[in-house]
């Protein structure tokens, strides 16, 4: 009870700072806070990414092995995205199995994932309907700090770029692990995760923890590097009028430009 | 690809059901069909057969999860084991529970919660038959047993999705377009309040179509708004009264 009494006073203070056209931390409203990506920092995973965006920090891993095809899938390698809010992250989490909210962070971090085509995944296969490679990139929340939709996804995302695939030859139908050569994933184009709170009549990007415990509802918007819309979810418990969601596409496109090029970098 | 496109929808636009691009599936929805629920209804819409029953406002069970300002809504979405063509292992899957959510932020809207603190809202879906958009089918049904509940409301909920298929931008994705097509977008509104209270999108849609998927969705789901309309007069002005 104290804590909805605090989130109304929160509210009051964050639509009287918005309503002059700022935000509790100084930034404006469409400013993400500042992304900070570091790869290469578990050396015993194919790949893998630190990645703070404001106070919400980030580590994923990418685990490459062999693994058979889904039945109805037979042309196409295993891409399997995971998110977790770890118990150490955050006052509320608590260990044990997934609640809704974890498992719709990791669905939608893997749909931005899947549905941009980032990875070809026709590339990883070895033996059609047999052998093929699987991906599976798992992002742990460590410090929960608002906005984990997007900082999961860069984490993934910066995960995948920095990852190296080891090669397996087919010989007599089965693969064999070729030692000390590995290559660069197939990679087609490159995601980016925009989400962005309503408050009132206000829509903010990259909401904080503070925001987020007062926002009206809540929107994901992934793009790819042809300015495509490709995942879109929406949450909280309320709605957007149509016109706020076209805006919304449109600054999911533009705030996805800055983040794709720090994702260049990257290559 | 084109083998696709051939199988999905011929030359002039008529779709792989025989629709054309922007027609719904047949729907039909029965109101109170459930004797134990407070309320419930019953909708078919394609080959979608599914429930919602409502229970409440009541006490909230766990306790702690009663809050004192407000009543809670809660809401479960289940398939049958018998409702795809592959048995569904019947225990909760990571994409029912993720319905679920969405389904209730979807839902919470339009129920004003405000007049019953400590208590809870339970609306249970079960989809005894799955084609495709059936998220959106189930969500219509709940919004009209939450009125046969007797519940306050803003609005109704109306859902429908749009997509991608063949390069076209169609209305009410069936389950061979969601699984071939090129998008799929779900949406709810609330139709008097011009609220857009779910929005999912998974394919790829360049910007305008974006914005043109997300209008035939609307239209769409103005048109399911006027079969919710006329499925509870049906029940409660039987005599033509107002």
């Amino acid at each position: 009870m104290n804590s909805q009494i605090l989130d109304q006073l929160k509210r009051d203070k964050i639509l009287d700072l918005l309503k002059t056209g700022k935000r509790i931390d100084g930034r404006t409203l469409d400013e993400q806070r500042q992304l900070i990506i570091e790869t290469g920092v578990i050396p015993k995973a194919n790949g893998s990414a630190r990645v703070k965006l404001g106070n919400t920090e980030i580590i994923t891993g990418v685990k490459i092995q062999l693994d058979k095809p889904f039945p109805d899938l037979g042309d196409k390698g295993i891409l399997i995205c995971t998110a977790e809010i770890l118990p150490l992250a955050d006052p509320n989490a608590e260990p044990g199995p997934p609640n809704e909210e974890v498992i719709e962070l990791a669905r939608v971090v893997d749909r931005g994932i899947r549905e941009t085509e980032m990875i070809d995944l026709h590339q990883l296969v070895l033996i059609e309907n047999k052998s093929v490679i699987g991906m599976f990139i798992d992002s742990s929340v460590i410090d929960s700090g608002g906005n984990l939709f997007d900082a999961c996804s860069y984490a993934s995302v910066a995960g995948i770029l920095s990852c190296t695939v080891p090669k397996w030859e087919v010989k007599d139908e089965v693969p064999t692990l070729v030692e000390g050569v590995t290559s660069k994933p197939p990679i087609k184009t490159l995601p980016v995760s925009v989400t962005m709170a309503r408050i009132g009549e206000y829509i903010i990007v990259d909401p904080t923890k503070d925001e987020e415990s007062c926002m009206d509802a809540r929107i994901t918007i992934t793009t790819n590097s042809d300015g495509n819309i490709c995942a879109v979810q929406k949450g909280g418990s309320d709605g957007f009028t149509p016109e706020q969601l076209v805006q919304c596409s449109e600054t999911a496109l533009t705030v996805g430009r800055k983040i794709r090029k720090q994702f260049e970098q990257l290559m | 690809m084109v083998k696709t496109m051939t199988q999905l929808m011929t030359e002039d636009g008529i779709r792989c059901d025989g629709r054309r691009l922007d027609e719904l599936r047949n729907i039909s929805i029965k109101v109170g069909v459930l004797k134990n629920a407070d309320g419930s209804a019953y909708i078919e819409f394609g080959k979608n057969k599914i429930l919602a029953g409502v229970f409440g406002p009541r006490d909230v069970h766990p306790k702690h999860m009663a809050n004192p300002d407000s009543g809670i809504l809660r809401c479960r979405y289940h398939m049958s084991p018998f409702s795809v063509t592959e048995r569904k292992n019947p225990a909760p899957s990571r994409r029912e529970i993720e319905i679920s959510k969405v389904i209730k932020e979807a839902l919470q809207p339009s129920v004003i919660l405000k007049d019953y603190p400590r208590t809870v809202i339970d609306v249970f879906i079960e989809v005894l038959q799955a084609d495709g958009g059936s998220r959106c089918a189930a969500l219509d049904a709940a919004s009209v047993a939450l009125a046969d509940a007797g519940i306050p409301m803003r609005d109704l909920v109306s859902a429908c999705a749009a997509g991608k298929v063949a390069d076209r931008i169609v209305l009410d994705v069936n389950n061979e377009e969601d699984q071939e097509g090129q998008a799929d977008m779900p949406v709810a509104l609330m139709p008097n309040l011009g609220k857009v209270t779910l929005l999912q999108l998974d394919g790829m849609l360049k910007p305008e179509e974006f914005k043109t998927c997300m209008q035939t969705a609307l239209v769409g789901c103005k048109r399911v708004y006027e079969i919710q309309r006329k499925a509870l007069m049906e029940k409660y002005f039987q005599n033509g009264e107002q």
